[in-house]
């Protein structure tokens, strides 16, 4: 099994898929793997370094031709017209960023090579798949230099100094955002000192922002804004009003802004307006992170850096390459946990029953799965299946059919039809009748008894202990009706313990549910 | 032979019932859940008492009393952490009152009208239930008497116990089927021996009841407690169906059912089957693929004043309860200390794993009891992803549920098992007696891990300590 990594196309990529001190641990996977020449100079990583690390320095069309391809932009056509996925080989693995919603075309160009594509942006926001979030790992690192792009520009320092050469005061930081890089960002322009202020429109990120040191901004508005939750585009109008007059109030004061904002799949929201930025002191910086889908702020020159009334707008899109060595790292070793979830080199396969890649996988052999359907959350984890060889050179698919359980369902109904059979015949009409009663009564219980809180599941055994005295009934229904004899001695003793379980079971039930309280 | 408003009444005791089961899937409607139960019951006996079949109401009224008296006491004296063994003691009297009316009703008899077909369902009806009464009255005395600490809670595993398990299953069935034929009729010859044979099931049934829990270690009672408040349903159904009585049928059918899921979702906690806790007798099978792995490393064993020292830099506290709070009867100190983290700002939170404690919601109950609110109280599915942003996890008397070694090693005992992922917190502070392993019998990597502080002592104690340092 072989992992390559070729050259990434554009100019401005300065990041390789996988650094040489990833390729150790690759090839402790199971994996063989080759560099394109040169893939790894920009990014500071020479073809020797690969060598020394255990890689092979092959050319761009062997590296494409891998069994596994690491990729980190978008793929597409070469100067020299070819497109770069059509070096793919049949039943290879592109494994890159490829933003399936706004690239049909390039998933029908991976499927028409037979191959197969796992689209790393894809890969979901859960607690297991974080160690391959190249998302994440990126806006961490993108977050830090945002703050030193804004200090590279900004005329004074971060800290406050107090010299006998003069008083500097901190520079004042506002973030917007409290995500991954607004965290990140934080958390680097607390580290040189500033202070910092953060506004989020999920008032849940308040804990975050003040365990990294910064005050968390509020506009004043009742909870109308609060209750939304999710992103800017659910808010009311009257909030979004408050949060501009907050900004406003803020551009002030501050002398930075790094903004952050993102809406999934859509353009930036507009947070910053020219107001805004002509109410802001000239000298102050604002660095707008997602100048890529458009900019949260309205005059973001996406690219470059421009200046408006003093106050430089930085919207450089590059900003995780600007940082190429830690950012090839993590990003290989996001991809090399990805590999690892996937069975290694021994054993890799794409089994569709785990969650990551079955919303990652947008091309399977050949065949487009995009858009793919949300993972049904109640299936239990499934046990990965026992891989079925994977030899040769092409990775054995394991999507597991559901024969096992389905069999035994029509096993287990034969066997019910057939005692029903046999019971309708022979039976008297009275047992089928309590029959029915109790069946049906097990399924009433069965749905009852779900929708239990699990902190009341004491309470719900007493209970049951209680009411289940109701066999006193049978207690009473044979000691009663006769003489005193050997029967109605033994049901009056029914009678006695069923009642302790009656009053001890409800008593104790009452007892345990007057303690909960809020 | 049934009154057209006997059955009116029994149907709307069904219903309430019904709403009684259901008013316990909030905090907020369950005391009228409880309320609706008591009118059900009052409701079915006053009518039942109604009937002109029955003549000796005074023998019944005293019996009625009697028990009632009893289980008033009972249940006014228990404390919340003698919990498991009232529910399990309470479970025996539904076996044994189970299989009374079944033997009550066997020598009472169907009378002459009844038809062969019908003698022989009702005859089946009979050692079945009686059979299931008995498990159930026998396996709760155990599971009593192993929750009180009279018995060990280690398995007790005789040698070939599967072996004698399917063997009292032969002999109850073979006994059960001989007496259905003897008794009705078919075989005349066995008639005699039709008493001598229901009371020889009992006694098998009890036997293989006393055998399957004795069986079944200490950490498995949860599941043995729940399974056996599904037997107790199971019985009253069989004995509604004995004795014609649709609402015994229908209040044992929920009964059963309700421990039948508490089952289920014990099992899943502890990732294995029901075959598994009831047959395997845990911590005796080898393991799958090889030794576990070993833990290396040391502890970091701490104060009281690091604790307290390691909660004044703290914004968040998620306290992780087990059965060492129960024991040490802890709750009401770790109350203390909540309101007054609280009352400081901190966001202090407790995990709660399915299995903790003895019982299901066990751990729920004890801290309602302390006046904890049940808001700050979460499952553990609703907070197993805040770990990692938590100052401070205090684990009091619980070590199984936060095992990492299940996630890890797919050789240790417990693997599979979903745990409480208290290692990802920034520091967890362990509240231990001593070094011992935990019901599972194995070691634990959390105890060793960097961020781990162990503070050592009984942990009333130690929580009463920090309560003063902080006040």
């Amino acid at each position: 099994m072989q992992v390559g990594i070729p050259r990434e196309l554009a100019a401005e990529e300065r990041r390789v898929a996988v650094a040489p001190d990833t390729v150790p641990r690759l090839k402790k996977l199971g994996f063989e793997v080759v560099v394109e020449e040169g893939a790894g100079l920009a990014a500071g990583f020479n073809d020797q370094a690969y060598v020394d690390a255990g890689a092979r320095v092959v050319d761009r069309s062997e590296a494409w031709g891998s069994d596994v391809v690491a990729h980190i932009e978008i793929p597409g056509q070469r100067p020299d017209g070819s497109h770069e996925v059509d070096d793919l080989r049949a039943g290879g693995i592109l494994v890159s960023l490829l933003d399936p919603a706004r690239n049909d075309e390039l998933l029908a160009r991976v499927a028409a090579r037979g191959a197969t594509a796992i689209s790393l942006e894809r890969v979901p926001r859960i607690t297991r798949a974080q160690k391959m979030d190249v998302l994440s790992s990126m806006a961490n690192i993108a977050g830090y230099r945002a703050v030193v792009e804004a200090a590279q520009v900004f005329g004074s320092f971060f800290t406050g100094q107090m010299t006998a050469a003069g008083k500097a005061p901190p520079a004042r930081v506002l973030v917007i955002g409290a995500g991954v890089a607004g965290l990140a960002a934080i958390g680097a322009a607390r580290a040189l000192g500033a202070e910092v202020r953060a506004f989020d429109v999920r008032a849940a990120c308040r804990e975050q922002v003040e365990s990294m040191g910064a005050s968390f901004l509020q506009v004043d508005i009742d909870e109308s804004g609060e209750g939304a939750g999710g992103y800017a585009k659910q808010v009311s109008a009257a909030f979004i009003e408050a949060e501009m007059a907050l900004f406003l109030q803020q551009a002030k004061e501050v002398d930075v802004i790094i903004t952050t904002a993102l809406i999934p799949g859509r353009p930036a929201p507009k947070l910053i307006k020219a107001e805004h930025v002509t109410a802001m002191k000239r000298g102050s910086v604002i660095v707008d992170m997602a100048a890529a889908t458009g900019g949260n702020c309205e005059l973001t020159e996406p690219g470059r850096a421009a200046v408006v009334n003093g106050v430089t707008i930085v919207g450089y899109t590059d900003l995780t390459s600007r940082m190429p060595v830690v950012a090839s790292r993590f990003f290989g070793q996001n991809i090399a946990h990805l590999l690892d979830d996937m069975g290694g080199g021994k054993e890799l396969h794409i089994d569709l029953e785990d969650e990551v890649l079955h919303q990652a996988t947008v091309v399977l052999d050949g065949q487009v799965r995009w858009p793919i359907a949300a993972f049904p959350k109640a299936a239990l984890p499934a046990p990965t299946p026992a891989s079925t060889a994977a030899t040769a050179a092409v990775p054995a698919i394991a999507t597991r059919p559901p024969v096992k359980s389905g069999a035994w369902k029509n096993v287990l109904m034969l066997f019910g039809a057939i005692a029903l059979t046999v019971l309708g015949l022979t039976a008297p009409g009275e047992f089928l009748q309590h029959l029915t009663v109790f069946v049906l009564a097990c399924f009433v219980g069965w749905q009852l008894v779900w929708n239990v809180s699990p902190a009341l599941h004491t309470p719900l055994m007493s209970v049951t202990n209680a009411i289940s005295g109701i066999i006193v009934l049978g207690g009473m229904l044979t000691a009663g009706a006769q003489d005193l004899s050997p029967a109605a001695f033994v049901g009056t003793v029914a009678i006695l313990f069923a009642s302790i379980n009656i009053a001890g079971g409800f008593l104790v039930t009452q007892r345990m549910l007057r303690m909960f309280h809020k | 032979m049934t009154h057209s408003y006997l059955l009116a009444a029994y149907l709307a005791a069904s219903v309430l019932f019904i709403g009684s089961l259901g008013g316990l899937s909030s905090q907020e409607t369950a005391r009228r859940g409880n309320l609706f139960g008591i009118i059900g019951m009052v409701l079915a006996i006053g009518v039942t008492a109604l009937d002109p079949q029955i003549q000796r109401w005074q023998l019944i009224a005293g019996a009625v009393i009697v028990g009632g008296v009893i289980g008033a006491v009972l249940a006014k004296r228990v404390v919340m952490t003698a919990m498991p063994q009232l529910v399990a003691l309470l479970h025996s009297f539904v076996g044994l009152a189970a299989v009374l009316v079944g033997i009550s009703s066997f020598l009472h008899g169907t009378g002459h009208s009844a038809t062969i077909a019908e003698q022989v369902v009702h005859l089946t009806e009979v050692w079945a239930g009686v059979a299931i009464g008995a498990i159930t009255f026998t396996g709760s005395v155990i599971a009593w008497a192993k929750l009180r600490g009279s018995l060990s809670g280690r398995p007790t595993l005789l040698p070939g116990r599967h072996a004698l398990n399917l063997m009292g299953v032969i002999a109850v069935s073979g006994a059960g089927i001989a007496m259905t034929l003897g008794s009705s009729g078919v075989v005349t010859a066995a008639a005699p021996l039709a008493l001598p044979l229901l009371l020889g099931i009992t006694v098998v049934a009890g036997l293989l009841g006393l055998h399957l829990v004795l069986g079944i270690g200490g950490a498995d009672m949860p599941v043995v407690v729940s399974l056996l408040n599904s037997y107790s349903g199971w019985a009253a159904a069989a004995a509604g169906f004995m004795l014609n009585n649709d609402l015994l049928i229908v209040t044992g059918a929920l009964v059963g059912s309700s421990g039948a899921i508490l089952s289920h979702i014990m099992c899943q906690a502890m990732n294995r089957s029901i075959w598994n806790v009831v047959f395997g007798g845990f911590g005796t099978g080898k393991a799958k693929g090889g030794p576990a792995i070993a833990i290396e490393g040391d502890v970091t064993p701490i104060e009281t004043d690091d604790l307290v020292d390691l909660l004044s830099d703290a914004k968040s506290v998620i306290i992780v309860p087990g059965y060492g709070m129960a024991v040490a009867r802890a709750q009401h100190p770790v109350e203390r200390f909540t309101s007054i983290l609280r009352s400081r700002g901190l966001t202090v939170r407790y995990a709660i794993h399915p299995v903790a404690g003895r019982l299901p919601g066990h751990m729920n109950v004890l801290l309602a009891e302390a006046g904890v609110p049940y808001d700050i109280v979460m499952e553990m599915d609703e907070i197993n992803e805040d770990f990692p942003k938590t100052d401070v996890v205090l684990v009091i008397g619980a070590n199984d549920i936060v095992n990492p070694s299940a996630q890890t090693d797919p050789n240790s005992p417990i693997a599979g098992m979903p745990v409480l992922e208290a290692w990802k917190a920034k520091t967890v502070v362990v509240l231990k007696r001593g070094m011992g392993s935990g019901y599972a019998g194995i070691e634990n990597p959390l105890f060793v891990g960097e961020n781990t502080r162990m503070l050592f002592g009984d942990a009333r104690d130690t929580m009463e300590k920090v309560v003063t340092a902080l006040g």
